[in-house]
């Protein structure tokens, strides 16, 4: 912090390190507990005192993919040695795997995860672009009203989403487009296109704009001009915003709660709403939580450049 | 004045060339313009509509207009304030947590160490995840019989989200957990902005840590603080999330949860639409204030 450094600063100094590490591992302790769950066999999941050392094991996600039962009895030898190494795993555990014949019955995890891979990919695509648009739009042109105009796309994020969803809801009702897909793709343009635009404005304004004149004197339109100079410079603002568009809509819970329940619930209300009152396998769960988390959790390693102008809409730059 | 479009003419040297700038102008705002109205004022309109009517929207019956009947039952209605109050707990209890917890990380980590960009990536975890998802897995971290929380702090049995008491508490704390990260990003970047030179000239003029600290790193820092501040109040006054996983305890009852019950379970739609016109009043004050001081601070 210092420049001049006295023997109690540099103590000091060490300590603070200290405190730092001490709250890394504090802050990351309950993430790495949902992780360890995830690979815990299930008898150690909810032991006194928690078990810290254990086999790892991916019975739970085997698990959290198949549909299962109890079995009342113990498995037949002969089925046991004829089954596959992934199915020998939920015989161990006193469950089979259901089928219908010899197809193995999925459980719906693949299907919420899927839903919440189409409603984030096809939102974020239209927010991104539409929203690459209008800020090029805002950043180069002059347009009455601008601030207004700015503060008015701004406001539309801070709308509570309950508040949204109750006319929302009852205008899809109307219209049957209560748990679909495109419903909640709808939304989540909504939502994200006002931080779209505030991102990839920020993005735009540091283009120079003197490239895009030189390809004007050189006989480009503004459109080519635009596609040609402007698109590529902005690629690196384009795929920080996308991922942002793309992780707030991935966590998104309050609209997809409300807006689907069977055909297109993503996986945010899915995952909690498997916590049951009977006798819960946290091992399942948490291996669900771990694959839900996982992208996140790359795409914030790739994105940290960019974290301060993602979470405040691109409005303080480092 | 000049009009736009003698303007644009003047000013590009494109004119006359493919689309006009004016055109290419109007077609990449306009549809942004339009998709917004359509579908976030539309519906605040047509919501605010019904919120003078006592229409429910699971029955066939006809409604009919109530007048401003909604909005005095609900203003009369001492469960709604006990609603607000308990929001108003929870944003006091959680956005100081967060402040305070949030600037202190940044405080530790402003300073070269090893693997510095790694820890402070890690530590910027928690607030890219789900809200949700990490209201059910720190339900299995507050777990009173088997959580490794109450083993750690030898805490017995806590049951933490079913005590009416501390109900809410243990959801704030969640909160603090995710979203101090978010304080202290920002508070990094105003403390990498506060120049070396201030820091030399406290320490020639033998300043103490307390002096350096109050009177230069904190007048320089408070403007993002403040940005920090009013950011996390707007967003914890409309939590819904993260509490409506953790916890059923009524004493834990945020507004936003409320009005979720009062719409999709109680189906009182005309009703729910008039307590959602007053949330938007509060949303809509704070945010106020929030562009007021963004637009300050963008000034420096």
């Amino acid at each position: 912090m210092a420049a001049v450094s006295s023997p109690r600063q540099a103590v000091f100094n060490k300590l603070a390190i200290v405190a730092v590490l001490v709250a890394t591992v504090v802050f990351l302790a309950p993430i790495y507990w949902i992780g360890s769950t995830a690979f815990k066999p299930r008898n150690l999941a909810t032991t006194v005192p928690p078990t810290v050392f254990f086999q790892p094991e991916i019975t739970s996600f085997i698990k959290l993919f198949t549909k299962r039962v109890q079995m009342t009895k113990p498995v037949d030898p002969e089925t046991y040695a004829a089954a596959p190494w992934w199915e020998k795993r939920i015989y161990d555990g006193g469950e089979r795997v259901l089928k219908v014949g010899t197809k193995v019955q999925l459980s719906q995890y693949p299907n919420r995860f899927m839903n919440s891979l189409i409603v984030g990919v096809v939102s974020t695509v239209l927010a991104v672009s539409m929203g690459t648009l209008t800020a090029y739009g805002f950043s180069r042109f002059k347009i009455a009203g601008e601030p207004d105009l700015l503060f008015f796309i701004l406001s539309t994020r801070m709308l509570p989403p309950v508040v949204v969803a109750i006319p929302m809801f009852l205008m899809y009702r109307v219209v049957g487009m209560t748990d679909t897909h495109i419903g909640l793709i709808i939304l989540y343009v909504a939502f994200n296109l006002s931080f779209s635009v505030w991102l990839m404005k920020g993005f735009m304004d540091e283009i120079p704009k003197e490239y895009e004149e030189a390809a004007l004197v050189d006989g480009y339109t503004r459109l080519q001009a635009f596609f040609k100079i402007v698109l590529p410079e902005a690629t690196t603002g384009i795929a920080a915003t996308a991922v942002f568009c793309f992780i707030t809509s991935w966590n998104e819970y309050a609209f997809a709660l409300m807006m689907t329940n069977r055909r297109a619930q993503t996986a945010p209300p899915f995952i909690p709403a498997q916590v049951g009152s009977g006798l819960v396998d946290w091992t399942a769960i948490a291996a669900g939580t771990f694959l839900f988390l996982l992208p996140v959790a790359i795409f914030t390693f790739l994105l940290r450049g960019h974290l301060l102008r993602g979470v405040t809409f691109g409005a303080i730059r480092k | 004045m000049v009009s736009i479009a003698e303007r644009v003419a003047t000013r590009s040297p494109a004119a006359g060339r493919g689309l006009s700038d004016l055109a290419i102008r109007n077609l990449f705002i306009i549809p942004t313009i339009l998709f917004l109205i359509v579908f976030n004022i539309f519906p605040l309109i047509y919501s605010l509509g019904f919120s003078f009517t006592d229409f429910a929207a699971n029955q066939a019956r006809p409604w009919s207009f109530v007048g401003l009947a909604n909005y005095r039952d609900l203003l009369s209605d001492p469960k709604i304030w006990s609603n607000f109050v308990i929001t108003a707990k929870y944003v006091v209890v959680s956005v100081a947590g967060q402040m305070f917890v949030g600037f202190g990380l940044a405080l530790l980590l402003n300073r070269s160490f090893p693997f510095k960009g790694l820890v402070t990536t890690l530590l910027l975890l928690p607030m890219m995840m789900s809200p949700a998802v990490v209201g059910l897995f720190w339900k299995l971290i507050y777990d009173p019989s088997w959580g490794p929380l109450n083993y750690a702090l030898h805490l017995g049995d806590l049951a933490w989200l079913s005590n009416p008491e501390i109900a809410l508490y243990a959801v704030a704390i969640t909160d603090i957990w995710m979203w101090a990260p978010f304080v202290m990003l920002l508070s990094l970047a105003g403390l990498s902005a506060v120049p070396k030179h201030l820091y030399e000239a406290a320490a020639i003029d033998r300043a103490g840590t307390w002096y350096t600290f109050t009177r230069i790193t904190l007048p320089l820092v408070s403007p993002l603080l403040l940005i920090a501040l009013i950011f996390r109040t707007m967003e914890a006054f409309k939590t819904f999330d993260i509490a409506y996983v953790m916890t059923t305890q009524p004493s834990a009852e945020l507004i936003a949860i409320r009005l979720y019950k009062q719409a999709f379970q109680q189906w009182d739609t005309g009703k729910s639409c008039a307590l959602a016109y007053i949330v938007l009043i509060m949303v809509v004050a704070i945010t106020n204030i929030y562009v007021k001081y963004l637009n300050k601070v963008k000034e420096r």
